[in-house]
């Protein structure tokens, strides 16, 4: 477990000089996840705003090998990478090792590419895969994605006079990672750097499938100033709207309790896509989202065996 | 050296060149009538005799991701597919040409869906011919694998840099048996070499960024070098087939003349029909007519100049294609027939049929009729004629 300092002395394998916005939490995610590996990764990443503000040709943000094919295959795309790896190593034609990471944002991973991160994870290809959730599909305009929690507003969700914003609720991908018993799956969040780091440390040396969900807070996507990204991500955990915990081998374990569960109504009322939710009509909007967040910390609790579970 | 006979299903033929390609990574996905290859392969995987990394994917659009995935790692991948397997595969198969990546794929030819139907013609792989891979369309099993074997050495030619598929149709070739000639394992194995890039994702050295985004500044540059690299690869190719020729005794060529020196009357076909069209052009010679076959062994890229140089002597040429363009002209391969034969003067009269849809059959009587209408349109110098249909009930 590096300190920051450490952190700081690494070589950075994903650099600045990329085009994402200013505060971008997913550029944050990368650049976290990128200096943990010890040993030299191949990354992979769908279509979506990393992919697209990371490698404008004849540049690239990357230090690393770096792959991108199409939007719902970076899974698919690193398994045969990997399996590259495999063969050409067996056959004594490779002897430096290497790590495999495949991201991509919410939508390229909940959604449509969520067919082959499921073949990939059942396959068992030895790579992390890590989803940069900013809950909306942010590069074609913030449409809704199967990760737009409930009720918030989205460019085809959009909050209007009679509906108010997404009405459905929101996609548990992580569960359904955790269900395909892959030996390590987590979730994370820019603002919890020293979570975050340890959970790609121990993804990167588990010799098998793993997953890590980050919550990446999009300033443009969700309306917040930008300079607000790691306070918003933090609200997202100390609301338990975003919770941070790991399941290895099926094992839950809650890796951050907030020391006083703050009202979810903190982590909302600072952004835009909830602003329909302070007019009149709100008020039982917002008690619908605290008891969702609420009924699912306790089932997490619960899953990790800790108290105040149902 | 010493040639093995032995009867083999077109299916069987291609898993044969792949055992002795051994490539080191195989992803796929079974669809008829192509899963017979996929299911050798894997047996050949499951007893040891290849060591191939297999990747049992869950669809087709992951099988050419991975493909692509590992060919751009360094690795020699090959995947194999049918129909609407290629069809799911569309997206990908733009992506595999425009990064360079030499990847080899059986295409067992079935039509697509809807009416949903598992026989073979050539809507699939015509569907495909835009998406910058080299096609070679086999007329045998024999063809099948020497055709496989010829595949990677196009394909991965530093200067060509294109994936290729070679073409055979579905269950006319892939169920059906037939003798051929197998060559010694070594040999092949020494033909096809190994593949060394000069640029892989795994390599510690020298990282490299595949698949960036172009913008309006880079993309057609990079386009028209993915053109040019299949305008000017097809010396190359021949190259690739001549060396075969030295090695194993078989001469293709990117076009085949059939009979064609004094021919006035030709038929141009690609696939299995072409040993049927090869009887009628007999049996016509036979009884003194002058006509021959033109046999497009190599469809992109487009022998258009060797065309031109072959038919340029021709009064009426019938083109058979097994795929309807659904533009109202014809199949695609008439069109870029009449199209690449269109400055020639006197100019020959080429008329086109659709035949074989959805696999219905295409007889010897069939093909003479072709001729019989042909010597008509040219006598009577027609030259509007643009498509009739072959056994169809209209
Ligand atoms: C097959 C296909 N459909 C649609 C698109 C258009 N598209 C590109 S990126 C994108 C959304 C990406 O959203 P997400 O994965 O959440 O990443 P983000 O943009 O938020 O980073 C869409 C719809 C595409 N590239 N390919
Ligand atoms: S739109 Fe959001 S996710 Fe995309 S680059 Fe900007 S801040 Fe990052």
């Amino acid at each position: 477990m590096p300190t920051v300092k450490e952190l700081t002395a690494r070589p950075t394998v994903f650099t600045g000089g990329h085009r994402a916005c200013a505060g971008c939490g997913a550029a944050i995610t990368f650049r976290m996840l990128m200096e943990t590996p010890d040993v030299p990764v191949v990354a992979g990443i769908a279509t979506g705003c990393m992919e697209v503000v990371s490698t404008i040709f004849p540049f690239t943000a990357w230090k690393c090998s770096y792959i991108h094919t199409a939007f719902e295959n970076s899974a698919a795309t690193m398994s045969g990478v990997e399996s590259a790896y495999r063969s050409l190593t067996r056959r004594g034609r490779l002897n430096q090792e290497f790590r495999f990471v495949a991201m991509g944002g919410d939508g390229g991973t909940y959604d449509i590419g969520f067919q082959s991160l499921s073949g990939a994870m059942e396959r068992g290809h030895r790579m992390l895969y890590v989803c940069y959730d900013n809950q909306a599909y942010m590069n074609t305009g913030i449409q809704r994605s199967s990760a737009t929690p409930t009720w918030a507003h989205t460019t085809t969700s959009p909050a209007g006079e009679v509906i108010p914003g997404k009405r459905e609720a929101r996609k548990d991908l992580t569960a359904i990672m955790v269900a395909h018993e892959i030996p390590y799956a987590a979730q994370g969040t820019v603002s919890m750097w020293r979570d975050l780091v340890n959970k790609v440390e121990k993804a990167l040396n588990t010799d098998g499938p793993t997953f890590i969900n980050v919550l990446a807070p999009c300033p443009l996507g969700w309306g917040f100033p930008t300079q607000d990204t790691i306070a918003i991500g933090r609200d997202a955990v100390d609301t338990c709207f975003w919770p941070l915990y790991e399941v290895v081998n099926g094992e839950y374990k809650i890796t951050y309790k907030p020391k006083e569960k703050k009202p979810v109504e903190e982590f909302l009322r600072q952004q835009t896509r909830y602003r329909h939710l302070s007019r009149k009509g709100g008020e039982p909007i917002l008690k619908d989202i605290q008891e969702s967040v609420d009924s699912k910390w306790h089932k997490l609790l619960k899953l990790a065996g800790e108290e105040g579970g149902e | 050296m010493e040639k093995t006979l032995r009867a083999l299903t077109g299916n069987e033929a291609a898993a044969e060149a792949m055992r002795q390609i051994n490539p080191d990574v195989v992803a796929a996905y079974p669809i008829t009538p192509q899963t017979e290859i996929v299911q050798l392969y894997s047996g050949f995987v499951a007893d040891g005799i290849v060591d191939t990394e297999t990747v049992a994917v869950e669809s087709e659009h992951s099988s050419m991701s991975a493909t692509i995935g590992a060919s751009a790692a360094g690795a020699r991948a090959m995947t194999a597919t049918s129909s609407q397997g290629l069809a799911l595969m569309w997206e990908m198969l733009y992506i595999a040409s425009g990064l360079r990546l030499p990847i080899v794929m059986p295409m067992v030819n079935r039509t697509l869906s809807a009416p949903l139907n598992i026989h073979c013609d050539h809507s699939d792989s015509m569907g495909a011919r835009d998406s910058g891979w080299i096609q070679i369309y086999a007329e045998d099993s024999q063809e099948v694998y020497d055709s496989l074997i010829q595949a990677p050495r196009i394909a991965e030619h530093p200067e060509i840099l294109l994936p290729t598929m070679v073409c055979l149709d579905g269950f006319i070739l892939s169920h059906a048996m037939m003798g051929v000639e197998l060559y010694p394992d070594e040999e092949v194995r020494d033909f096809v070499g190994i593949y060394e890039p000069e640029y892989a994702l795994l390599n510690k050295a020298q990282p490299i960024t595949m698949g960036a985004i172009d913008m309006f500044d880079y993309y057609f540059e990079h386009k028209r070098a993915h053109a040019e690299a299949m305008r000017t690869c097809k010396p190359r190719i021949q190259a690739v087939f001549d060396e075969f020729a030295e090695r194993f005794g078989t001469q293709y060529g990117l076009i085949e003349p059939y009979r064609l020196d004094d021919a006035e009357h030709v038929v141009v076909v690609l696939g299995s029909t072409a040993g049927t069209v090869r009887v009628v052009v007999d049996e016509l010679r036979e009884r003194g007519e002058a006509v021959g076959m033109l046999k497009l062994r190599v469809f992109r890229p487009f022998p258009a100049e060797e065309l031109i140089d072959t038919l340029a002597h021709v009064r009426g040429i019938a083109v058979l294609d097994r795929a309807e363009g659904m533009a109202g002209l014809g199949g695609p391969v008439y069109g870029e027939i009449r199209s690449a034969l269109y400055d020639l003067d006197p100019r020959p009269v080429v008329t086109g049929y659709v035949y074989g849809l959805g696999g219905r059959d295409i007889r010897v009587e069939d093909i003479e009729a072709v001729f019989d209408e042909l010597k008509g349109d040219v006598k009577a110098g027609r030259k509007d004629q643009r498509c009739r249909y072959i056994g169809v009930r209209e």
